[in-house]
């Protein structure tokens, strides 16, 4: 075969690798095939979930219900504990999400990453791959929270739309937030650093947001800062679908930025992601 | 025709013309070429820091070089980075078995990630296990297994999709003697079998003169001799590889090596151990 016609033939198989069609077979199979690799690594480590669901049972008994008949701070609702619900819950997702970046440094030390990027999986199915792990944690925790909640008796509403509209939003949340994470992960080379820099990020995501109090009750630069922050329209959803509470805005517009969020956190992940070896 | 029917009419698997990476001020590949023939066993030898890796990274699409044109399988490794990782195996330095998962849970999960269709997996899995050796462990979690074991298990990962070209980063490292023969005597039966392409770094001299079949020492960045092992021995005028070596290197103490990547050497060793 001359150069020529070599040249030719392998500039078509790129190309037909690189058809539409192909491109989204290809990242949704590279999505399953992480996502698939998370769910059994957490069945191989499912006492992880329970652990983890040990910190938002204590914001919600021990912080909630120290708090439980502020009627300033419950937003409407006559149990703080209930207002509280969602927030605990996205603030969890949020500490799975912002810290699963650690394991791509991980995966880097171990050269995982090196062999995961020169394997024809797509670079955004790895990336969604991966923080389909993070909302396969988060829901767990949904649903112990939920039960504890359901056990418990704390009013919220329990219709099937909401619960599981609230649990979409969640989930959208985490992985966008997942997403922030690995794009952090591939700026930092060590462990250490990251663990700093997740600190220095989750806690002005949590607090500057409607997950612990209402905005109302916020000055206006932190108001201002809290429209910024995609949490709160997460936790205002959730809010919304489980407790009927709306503090403005509408639901539409909760789920818009979580999608716009997740696919601008999932791109530049995709492209800064094999950075993270050089 | 078939990618595998076209890569049987190529005598060069791996063209490497004029290669340049550079970090920085630092160039850590400065101007190689060389080639790798069709069912070729071909070692890439050299110290620390002496671009090895470098090199093997450009060839499997990780790293973009300066200058030069690099070839794998016919495809351009620049403009056809995934036609590239569609026809290549790569098991790097570092350990890339997943630990939290099982031996057969790793072979299943990289069956996916490189696209062996579903009806085949099955039977390619059989195969990778029965060529290296790993039904006895296939349940236990990637972090109970030796280091042998682990390098096989890699290589097997790495066969499923049926490379065209093998890159083996320095695959014999941290292993003990005995663990070293079965990982090369697995490769001999690939390659006879199979006649699958290798590309392999290693710091092994017995091991490179005994299972390579061209050789290539590479010193800061430059391919410092190129040869069959008797070509290399004949024309430096010596008994063994490690005279050629210390010859083309100086014989000066190795200065390659990052701290990061004396630490993460140390850290697999000590997982390998």
């Amino acid at each position: 075969m001359s150069a020529q016609a070599a040249d030719v033939h392998a500039g078509s198989v790129e190309a037909a690798l690189r058809s539409l069609p192909v491109r989204a077979a290809r990242l949704r199979d590279g999505t399953l095939a992480m996502g698939w690799a998370e769910l059994r690594k957490l069945r191989h480590d499912h006492l992880d979930i329970f652990t983890r669901s040990v910190q938002p049972l204590l914001w919600l008994f021990i912080f909630g219900t120290a708090l439980r008949h502020n009627q300033a701070l419950a937003g409407g609702s006559s149990d703080y504990r209930a207002y509280l619900a969602p927030g605990v819950m996205a603030q969890a997702a949020l500490f799975v999400a912002i810290f699963f970046g650690l394991g791509v440094i991980w995966e880097r030390d171990v050269g995982q990453l090196q062999r995961l990027l020169a394997t024809p999986l797509p670079r955004l199915g790895i990336v969604l791959g991966k923080a389909t792990g993070a909302t396969i944690r988060a829901l767990a925790q949904a649903v112990v929270l939920l039960a504890v909640i359901a056990v418990t008796g704390i009013s919220i509403r329990w219709s099937v739309q909401g619960v599981v509209g609230a649990v979409v939003l969640l989930l959208l949340g985490t992985a966008a937030f997942a997403c922030l994470s690995m794009i952090l992960a591939s700026l930092v080379r060590t462990r250490e650093r990251f663990m700093g820099i997740g600190q220095l990020v989750v806690m002005p995501i949590f607090f500057a947001s409607s997950a612990l109090y209402p905005l109302a009750l916020m000055p206006a630069w932190l108001r201002a800062v809290a429209h910024a922050n995609p949490l709160t329209y997460e936790v205002h959803g959730m809010r919304q679908l489980l407790l009927g509470i709306s503090t403005g805005g509408t639901l539409w517009v909760d789920f818009a930025v979580a999608i716009v969020f997740l696919v601008a956190m999932a791109v530049i992940a995709a492209k800064t992601y094999p950075r993270a070896i050089l | 025709m078939t990618a595998l029917a076209r890569v049987e009419e190529l005598e060069r698997v791996v063209e490497v013309e004029a290669l340049v990476v550079r970090f920085g001020e630092v160039e850590a590949v400065a101007g190689i070429s060389f080639e790798v023939g069709a069912g070729e066993v071909f070692g890439l030898l050299g110290p620390n820091g002496a671009g090895k890796t470098t090199t093997i990274r450009v060839l499997t699409t990780l790293l973009r070089p300066a200058e030069g044109s690099a070839f794998v399988a016919g495809h351009d490794v620049v403009r056809d980075g995934l036609a590239v990782r569609q026809s290549i195996g790569y098991v790097p330095q570092a350990i890339s078995i997943d630990g939290a998962l099982t031996a057969h849970e790793n072979l299943e999960f990289y069956g996916r990630a490189t696209g062996v269709p579903r009806r085949d997996r099955r039977e390619r899995i059989e195969e990778a296990v029965e060529a290296m050796q790993l039904a006895s462990f296939l349940d236990r979690l990637g972090r109970t297994l030796s280091g042998g074991m682990l390098r096989r298990l890699e290589i097997a990962t790495a066969l499923l999709k049926q490379p065209v070209v093998l890159f083996l980063d320095e695959p014999t490292v941290g292993l003990d003697p005995t663990a070293r023969r079965l990982v090369w005597e697995r490769l001999e039966l690939l390659r006879e079998e199979a006649g699958t392409t290798v590309l392999v770094t290693t710091h092994q001299m017995e091991e490179a003169e005994r299972q390579c079949d061209r050789i290539a020492v590479m010193d800061r960045g430059r391919i410092a001799t190129l040869g069959t092992p008797l070509e290399l021995r004949s024309r430096h005028g010596v008994a063994a590889l490690e005279d050629v070596f210390t010859e083309v290197t100086g014989g000066r103490l190795e200065e390659g090596g990052s701290f990061r990547d004396v630490r993460a050497s140390r850290r697999r060793s000590r997982r390998l151990g």
